[in-house]
């Protein structure tokens, strides 16, 4: 069918061009491009004290990077993150399953849990610096205390919202308690625990930057305090930009180990692009 | 001595309403047995008390009365010597088909490769050794079934528990795993109790139905049908299938109606 062929192709054109435009990594990226571009323009019309735009930053972050302090700052500050929010992580996931599988434990428990995760940063800090120091240590305290309480609560609800057929699918195969929660409660829970871990990426991001604040002065939460004391409005945003960078990355990356560690969760959910 | 007894049987739930304490007889006193290789169906109308007597009879819930023997053992509690089929399959969504059907072989102990073999063999049984890798997700309502099916028998259980397992696929699907589970049953002996609104799937399936109205045996129904039985369609006009089938019809008529009148 000659004729035919010959209509089909720009058809076949014009559905590409739709389906690339309406892919949802294109309608970001646009998204992104106008935000930077407003800005960009509404930007310069202010006082550079008050504000900054993304050519200026971008020039004091290759200056910054160039000398050297922004990668070293990245590195201080992602080593206390790191290690905080691992136990945020190993702590979280079993406190919070034990909460959602064992009544007593939640009666017990649950409402510190509850009550921890509306705890003001701030109001913490002055203390864990009395108890912990200036140092490392104080930074790591702050980073798994902020982290833990999003991913044991995640963790909890999504023990709850098990249906109950599922473990009875376990008692019915004479499961012990013990096999129904690492064969059954554990997998089935994995989107929430990952759900909470995202959450906590940010919580654990502020406290990150907090903790610099109000301690030792060190990573990129010290170059923005040095910088907005100096009133360097364009090299305070630099390390900023860096850390939103980072969290948008981090969570792009917990979200692709849910694919991997739980496919089927995605597929039922028909989240796939 | 019958594989499975069932003696005067009573479950009582308290119930709460309105600060009012009450208490409900979901089953007020039921008996009846089955011997080897027999297929006992329970109907009865909704809240009869049939799915209640099931779960008992699984250990799934406790008798406040009475008491459940299998195969000489009073049941307590749940156990391999019986296996649950359930309303909606309840498939573990991370595990493929053959791993579900494993999941009790897993539970029970058996090592990896004899309960790889053994789960193979029974997806053979249900005819989905093709489906074997695919996801819960990727299978078919009836495919899913087939693979609860496959997971209860795999465990080797002395009696098969179904509750409702047809009951939530479409018509044709249906009849075509009615006829499937009469042929592995035939190919097997399997002793099997099931329960069923539908009873049609009652008589077809059956070789005595139990009728359970208010927690009660109502009336029980031997169906004289021949084994190996044809499909339901060759049975409809079969006067020994019409006969059950109105009878049965004519009992949960006069409760319906009862209820209706209650109501009114």
């Amino acid at each position: 069918m000659m004729t035919t062929d010959h209509t089909t192709v720009p058809v076949s054109i014009r559905m590409d061009l739709v389906t690339i435009l309406m892919s949802r990594r294109f309608i970001t990226l646009t998204s992104v491009a106008i935000a930077l571009l407003l800005w960009e323009f509404f930007g310069r019309q202010v006082n550079p004290l008050f504000g900054s735009y993304p050519s200026a930053i971008a020039v004091a972050m290759v200056e910054l990077t160039l000398s050297g302090r922004l990668p070293s700052a990245f590195f201080q500050s992602l080593q206390p993150f790191v290690v905080g929010f691992s136990i945020a992580a190993i702590l979280g996931i079993p406190i919070g399953m034990l909460l959602g599988r064992f009544r007593f434990m939640e009666a017990a428990f649950g409402i510190y849990v509850t009550a921890g995760n509306a705890m003001p940063l701030i109001a913490i800090t002055p203390l864990f610096m009395l108890w912990f120091g200036l140092g490392f240590t104080v930074k790591v305290a702050i980073i798994a205390t902020l982290s833990f309480f999003p991913i044991c609560m995640s963790t909890w609800s999504g023990v709850k919202s098990i249906p109950k057929s599922l473990i009875e699918v376990g008692e019915s195969f004479v499961g012990s308690r013990r096999a129904i929660l690492q064969k059954i409660v554990l997998p089935a829970s994995v989107p929430y625990i990952m759900a909470g871990i995202r959450l906590a990426v940010g919580k654990g991001i502020i406290a990150m930057i907090v903790a610099e604040f109000f301690t030792a002065l060190s990573g990129l939460g010290g170059i923005i305090l040095t910088a907005a004391n100096n009133f360097e409005t364009a090299e305070m945003f630099a390390p900023i930009i860096v850390l939103l960078t980072f969290a948008i990355m981090l969570n792009a990356f917990v979200q692709w180990l849910e694919h991997v560690i739980a496919p089927w969760h995605v597929q039922v959910t028909g989240q796939e692009d | 001595m019958a594989l499975v007894e069932i003696q005067n049987v009573t479950k009582t739930f308290k119930t709460k309403v309105a600060g009012a304490q009450g208490e409900v007889h979901a089953l007020s006193g039921v008996s009846f047995s089955l011997e080897r290789g027999e297929i006992v169906a329970i109907t009865g109308a909704s809240g009869c008390g049939k799915t209640t007597m099931l779960r008992i009879i699984m250990g799934l819930e406790q008798a406040s009365g009475g008491s459940v023997m299998v195969n000489g053992k009073k049941v307590n509690a749940c156990g391999y010597d019986r296996g649950m089929v359930f309303q909606h399959s309840e498939l573990l969504p991370w595990r493929s088909a053959i791993e579900n059907v494993a999941f009790g072989l897993e539970l029970k102990g058996m090592d990896k490769p004899t309960r790889v073999a053994e789960a193979a063999r029974y997806l053979e049984l249900v005819g989905l050794s093709h489906a074997a890798e695919r996801l819960p997700h990727q299978l078919s309502g009836g495919m899913k079934q087939r693979v609860g099916i496959a997971r209860a028998l795999a465990i080797g259980p002395d009696v098969l528990l179904m509750d409702e397992p047809f009951g939530a696929l479409d018509a044709q699907t249906r009849e075509g795993l009615q006829n499937e589970l009469l042929a592995i049953q035939a190919k097997t002996q399997q002793t099997i109790i099931l329960v069923t609104h539908d009873l049609d799937e009652a008589v077809l399936l059956a070789d005595r139905v139990v009728v359970m109205s208010r927690g009660r045996v109502a009336e029980m129904l031997d169906v004289h049908l021949p084994r190996p039985r044809p499909s339901l369609a060759a049975l409809r006009g079969n006067p020994e299938f019409g006969n059950k089938r109105l009878r049965l019809w004519e009992l949960l008529k006069t409760e319906m109606d009862a209820d209706a009148r209650k109501a009114a």
